[in-house]
């Protein structure tokens, strides 16, 4: 027995590391981020909020903002409703071709962003559609599309079947059984599925370096740039911003929607 | 009324998205066979010079050295990740296990950049890793992380863990508890129980995961571009380089396409070479 106990605690400091290493690199620019002067030194002399002052008022990153807002809110909800729709038809029904599709659908979980990125940039300027938004969102879409059919076949798989033959059973059609019985089950699934969606579109960088021109740039590649050229805390602050927003959404998610379910991290019951 | 309401309604969008997609991979395709017409955004006629300069020890360096820093990246995120599935999987408290799990996903949200730009601040000459071991005694000048192999596969296995976590849990958590107290009442130890029970029944969780692992690294591009500094280069970067500086989509196109080429090989190589570690579930 006490060889348990010693296992347990070892295993219990190992896990502690680990965590550790996760949280370090956000802890470490929390620190640079309120640190008043530009170049990074540690432990910082004296704090101040001047970086996220800066970095709110500096325009490439608003405007990034901007496009991401709009990028994101048109992938992900085309995304979850393309996604949904698949999702179900995948649960419930037969069809020609429907493991190609679907491997298809799932594959840029594997293909590299870069390439995916490449292609749609090249697609775009042979169809004249390079430098808006429309190929930025096509490209979204299909990067967050695996997300959003995850979460939702996963929502499927847990909803009990009984519910909707008890409503055609009363006389329901098929369509009133859908509005009223099984998007309204799968709600937190297709919340979460959203919610996800909208998170990695917002974030994407890869493929969005290639697929936008100055015009449509996001806050990623805004960001990238950013770095690229200068050394001084904004990006410190900016990315703490991120790390809050992300992990509040994040937090949020687990107490509404259990993330363990979302994720199938967890048997469930 | 029809059996599948619905069934062309709910999977014409998904066909559309698909040929879209499947469209974009073609562009990319018949652009690695189109000779490089240099000046010009144009590409040329079709040829299969581009990828016989893929050839090129250069190019097969990079190749090489791509392979390797994927190789790393999955192999120490396994490593990194299997005791925190396995913490997130059998934590008692809820508070605990929502903890492990908000922390062990986050960084997969946060983006790339952002990622980035922290572990430079962590690891470069005046950050905080420098710091710290300076003011330990430990050192007496900073050490280079930066534009090292070591901080290029640090700061990615940063990135693929989550991945890692949740494919691993998903797996460990469809393994019966009963099994192991099972081998427990039988007289196997805490170690024996693992290494005979639960490790092999985790496998298919362990497959997912150092697969997507070595995906996603190959896939990683501002990690390695800023961490690296020009000093590692993966494909990606020489794909973005030859891209958006000489304006070679063709070569760019045709490096892509032996990248993907020699993923999928990687990946179904180490699903073969796990096959045998398969059956052992069966039994």
């Amino acid at each position: 027995m006490r060889s348990q106990s010693l296992l347990r605690l070892l295993g219990g400091a190992a896990v502690a590391l680990i965590l550790g290493f996760l949280l370090l690199p956000g802890l470490v620019v929390t620190l640079a981020a309120f640190n008043s002067r530009a170049i990074l030194s540690f432990p910082p002399e004296s704090w101040s909020w001047r970086w996220f002052a800066k970095a709110i008022a500096y325009e490439d990153f608003q405007a990034g903002f901007r496009n991401g807002l709009i990028v994101t809110a048109c992938a992900s909800s085309i995304a979850l409703v393309v996604g949904a729709a698949f999702a179900f038809a995948l649960d419930r029904y037969e069809f020609r071709l429907k493991r190609a599709l679907e491997t298809v659908l799932l594959s840029p979980l594997v293909v590299p962003h870069f390439t995916i990125g490449l292609g749609f940039l090249i697609l775009a300027a042979q169809v004249g559609l390079a430098r808006g938004y429309a190929v930025v969102v096509a490209c979204h879409v299909v990067l967050v599309l695996p997300f959003v059919l995850r979460s939702v076949y996963i929502s499927l798989r847990n909803l009990d079947p009984r519910l909707e033959l008890a409503a055609a059973s009363l006389g329901a059609p098929p369509r009133r059984v859908l509005t009223t019985i099984t998007v309204p089950l799968l709600l937190p699934g297709l919340v979460s599925g959203w919610l996800f969606a909208a998170i990695l579109s917002f974030n994407e960088f890869t493929a969005s370096l290639f697929v936008t021109s100055q015009r449509t740039q996001t806050l990623p590649v805004a960001l990238y740039n950013y770095v690229r050229e200068y050394a001084d805390p904004s990006m410190a602050a900016v990315s703490v911003i991120y790390i809050v927003v992300t992990a509040t959404l994040l937090i949020l998610a687990n107490v509404f929607l259990g993330l363990a379910k979302v994720l199938a991290v967890e048997q469930p019951r | 009324m029809s059996q599948r309401p619905f069934l062309r309604l709910f999977v014409t969008p998904a066909v559309l998205c698909a040929l879209g997609f499947a469209a974009a991979l073609a562009a990319v395709m018949q652009y690695s066979l189109r000779a490089y017409v240099p000046g010009s955004l144009e590409a040329g006629g079709f040829t299969l010079d581009n990828f016989a300069a893929l050839l090129r020890p250069l190019y097969a360096r990079v190749f090489l050295e791509t392979m390797w820093i994927c190789f790393l990246t999955a192999f120490f995120t396994l490593l990194v990740g299997y005791p925190l599935a396995y913490a997130l999987v059998h934590a008692r408290h809820v508070a605990l296990k929502s903890a492990i799990l908000v922390i062990a996903v986050t960084p997969l949200f946060l983006g790339e950049v952002v990622r980035t730009y922290s572990w430079i601040v962590v690891l470069g000459n005046n950050g905080f890793l420098n710091a710290v071991l300076l003011r330990l005694g430990l050192i007496d000048a900073p050490v280079q992380f930066m534009f090292t192999q070591f901080g290029v596969v640090t700061a990615l296995v940063h990135v693929t863990l989550p991945i890692m976590v949740i494919m691993l849990a998903a797996a460990l958590s469809h393994i019966d508890r009963d099994y192991e107290r099972a081998a427990a009442s039988l007289g196997a130890g805490p170690i024996r129980a693992f290494l005979t029970i639960t490790l092999p029944l985790s496998t298919p969780g362990i497959i997912a995961g150092v697969t997507t692992a070595f995906a996603w690294t190959f896939s990683a591009f501002a990690t390695p571009q800023l961490i690296g500094g020009g000093r590692v280069n993966m494909i990606s970067n020489l794909v973005y380089q030859l891209g958006f500086a000489s304006f070679n989509f063709p070569f760019a196109a045709s490096l892509s396409v032996a990248g993907l080429l020699l993923t999928f090989a990687v990946l179904g190589l180490m699903r073969v070479a796990a096959g045998p570690l398969e059956t052992i579930r069966q039994h």
